[in-house]
């Protein structure tokens, strides 16, 4: 990767940010209730890609992490009556708790073996949601009222199931992300973990202790998945069990190859590209996954490092 | 024509700002003039808009056909008699994969890009929970056909409403007389463990202990179990009935282990035909099931007493006497839940022509009108049978069928009573703002 001027790195990523606010005011009510949903969403990709792309850890169990936060917040607010920002700080807390548990646990592993030891604590973690069905609603779920879902500081209240409201609050939440994600893989931290990547025995033998950074890694990934969930059961309103499913910790490895891993602005690209070929080809056969499937398999075909990261190697080598 | 004030020449400085204003005006009024005809014929007699959320694909799309197919023909029925308020029924189909993140998004896909009048589906609870939400944020009223108490339990919100087909808990309650009087006082359960099989777990006790007979034991069974041989020495030897409401592809397993574990000394079974919607009860591995009961909402096989209207609305739907579709007796239907569908749309036409629907800007009011709603009739618009509507729970009640397995085919032995599957009021919808 050549390295870009800081300066042109964030003007490019502050410019993606800018557009996604004009967008809006731009577009058509359901397009922008769906992008809401889409950087809620791109954000548990990002934060697998923290971890995927940077570290060259494959997990199968970023479900978890992400229903993890979905139900901090979620229950917190269901049964205790909390608010909004406390729901989300606990479910981003119950992230990072279960990332640092897990993390000590699977990073004895490495390889395939991570992939299993991940998937078998994440679906642990599905059944408990089932078992505890008095708590968690199972796989019903549960809904998050309206009235649930106000912020209210001093006199002023954010009702997040305003369109607008929610989509800033995605929006906000999402730029968050991305810049500190921008900062940690331009920072030595950062850094460390491609070496992770690259060649673990030989950042070792340079002095790095890469057991601490891979748990760093997993604890920052598993937070910031976690607030994608927390985010989620509050500006949509439901929590179920279904989030916490098998098929949720594959989804963002698909946006994350989709849009190239290891790359900042990928799992956006990722995100938004399956949403709309699924929301575009349902319209017009109940085949639709077929047709996911083929530009998927064409993808790989001419992208093979996924959109930004064939754009990185063919044209833009200093994409972050 | 000769320009005689020079109004085209625009050399000259007769145009001031003020007439270039008033002209612009009165372009713009012109311009907007053909959409705004448009608009008031469309508040007359554009079609009205149904968004039908259908399971097409995932766990759930046997209903979804055979919901879409029934669907279809009512809106046909009601068509051909005139529409709603005289104008024509269109249904938007779009898919939720039987998810219920994706089924959130397709209500708001309905709401603000088909801008339909209202939405309409669907079966699987974590779907219509899921979806809840958005039809209440997106002000959109959401008549689901989903059979589950979540709609009754008002947990919801004020825009959902199951007007076409009883809950699971009124069925359950409606069930037990006769199962106490009928099959034998000590009953076991045995239920799939999620949220389907814990209506039944925690609905049934109580119901039974009311008619004087108890549950003796509740067999949990994980929905990944494929082999069932291992639960059945947990069934007490005392049992007189086995409740059993198994779902899903394994269920002609647990059936045929079932058989293979009691051979032909076994207690009576009851058991609700959710086991068994769109499959034939002659597959193979299913003889053991002759002699048992089932619940259905709507009988599969044509009755010696159907009603015309029963048998006007079969037709209509495209179903045989075995509940098959017509020219593909492999083709089984859901015949014991797909008939909300068509008795939800007629609910809705009824409500839409009591609240003189003309748009969206109406919901509040369709909301209202369906509130006001108190009972539906038996007749071409309601086959299965009468209904009482509870406009503060947003859930109808009806009779129940108890049908027996004779040879090959369900012969409904008992019909319930309305008032059999009545309870209390768990809240209220109508106290929630619009």
């Amino acid at each position: 990767m050549k390295d870009a001027s800081p300066a042109k790195t964030y003007a490019l990523h502050l410019g993606v940010i800018a557009l996604l606010f004009a967008l809006n005011f731009v577009l058509p009510d359901y397009h922008q209730g769906l992008f809401a949903r889409i950087m809620a969403l791109a954000v548990f990709a990002m934060g697998y890609n923290l971890l995927f792309g940077y570290v060259g850890l494959l997990s199968l169990g970023h479900a978890m992490f992400f229903s993890a936060g979905l139900y901090g917040a979620g229950l917190t607010v269901y049964h205790l009556g909390w608010g909004v920002p406390e729901a989300f700080v606990a479910g981003v807390a119950c992230g990072a708790l279960f990332a640092l548990a897990i993390g000590l646990l699977a990073l004895r592993t490495s390889g395939v073996a991570f992939m299993i030891v991940t998937m078998m604590f994440a679906q642990v973690f599905y059944l408990l949601i089932l078992y505890f069905a008095a708590w968690t609603g199972g796989d019903q779920g549960l809904v998050i009222q309206q009235s649930s879902r106000i912020i209210t500081i001093g006199g002023a209240s954010l009702d997040l199931t305003n369109p607008t409201v929610r989509y800033m609050s995605a929006l906000a939440l999402f730029s968050v992300v991305l810049l500190i994600t921008l900062a940690v893989v331009r920072s030595r931290f950062g850094r460390v973990l491609v070496a992770i990547r690259e060649n673990e025995e030989r950042t070792k033998m340079l002095g790095y202790d890469t057991v601490a950074n891979k748990l760093a890694a997993v604890i920052a990934s598993g937070a910031i998945c976690a607030a994608s969930g927390a985010a989620y059961a509050l500006l949509f309103g439901y929590i179920g069990s279904s989030f916490a499913s098998v098929q949720y910790s594959i989804l963002p490895l698909l946006w994350v190859l989709l849009g190239g891993a290891a790359t900042i602005l990928g799992p956006l690209i990722g995100t938004l590209f399956m949403y709309y070929v699924t929301d575009i080809t349902s319209g017009f056969t109940s085949a639709y996954l077929l047709i996911v499937g083929v530009a998927l398999i064409l993808l790989v075909l001419f992208f093979p490092k996924g959109v930004l990261g064939s754009v990185r190697q063919r044209w833009l080598g200093w994409l972050p | 024509m000769a320009d005689k004030n020079g109004f085209f020449d625009l050399s000259k400085s007769t145009l001031s700002r003020r007439t270039a204003l008033r002209g612009i005006a009165a372009g713009a009024g012109l311009a907007l003039a053909p959409g705004f005809v448009r608009y008031s014929q469309a508040q007359s007699s554009a079609p009205i808009k149904i968004g039908f959320q259908s399971h097409r694909t995932g766990i759930g799309a046997a209903y979804g056909r055979w919901y879409e197919k029934t669907s279809a023909a009512a809106v046909k029925a009601i068509n051909d008699a005139g529409g709603i308020g005289g104008r024509k029924v269109e249904l938007v189909i779009e898919d939720d994969g039987t998810d219920p993140a994706r089924g959130a998004e397709v209500v708001g896909k309905f709401a603000k890009q088909h801008k339909t009048d209202i939405v309409f589906g669907t079966l699987f609870s974590h779907v219509v929970i899921g979806s809840a939400p958005a039809a209440g944020e997106n002000k959109i009223p959401y008549f689901v056909v989903s059979e589950g108490h979540h709609v009754a339990s008002t947990k919801l919100n004020r825009y959902v409403f199951q007007p076409g087909i009883t809950d699971v808990k009124s069925q359950i309650q409606s069930m037990a007389p006769w199962i106490a009087a009928n099959a034998g006082k000590k009953v076991t359960q045995i239920f799939p463990d999620f949220a389907f099989g814990y209506d039944h777990r925690d609905y049934l006790p109580a119901a039974l202990k009311a008619q004087g007979a108890e549950v003796i034991a509740q067999i949990a069974i994980p929905p990944t179990e494929s082999s069932f041989t291992k639960y059945f020495p947990q069934i007490p030897a005392e049992t007189e009935v086995i409740y059993h409401v198994m779902v899903g592809p394994a269920v002609l397993t647990f059936v045929k282990e079932l058989g293979e574990f009691y051979g032909s000394q076994r207690p009576q079974l009851f058991g609700f035909i959710d086991s068994l919607e769109a499959v034939d009860i002659n597959s193979p591995g299913l003889e053991f099931l002759d002699g048992s009961h089932f619940w259905e909402g709507s009988p599969r096989y044509a009755q010696p007493d159907d009603s015309a209207a029963q048998k006007a609305y079969r037709a209509a739907v495209g179903i045989d006497d075995n509940g098959a579709a017509v020219g593909d007796p492999k083709d089984v239907s859901t015949a014991a839940h797909m008939f909300g569908c068509w008795e939800t749309l007629y609910v809705v036409k009824k409500a839409m022509e009591d609240a003189g629907y003309k748009g969206p800007e109406d919901r509040a009011k369709l909301v209202e009108a369906t509130e006001a709603l108190k009972e539906f009739a038996e007749g071409p618009e309601h086959p299965q049978g009468p209904k009482t509507f509870n406009g503060k729970i947003h859930q109808c009640f009806g009779i129940q069928n108890i049908s027996k397995v004779e040879g090959g085919k369900l012969k409904v032995v008992h019909k319930t009573k309305i008032e059999d599957g009545l309870y209390e009021p768990e809240g209220d919808y109508t106290t929630q703002a619009l």
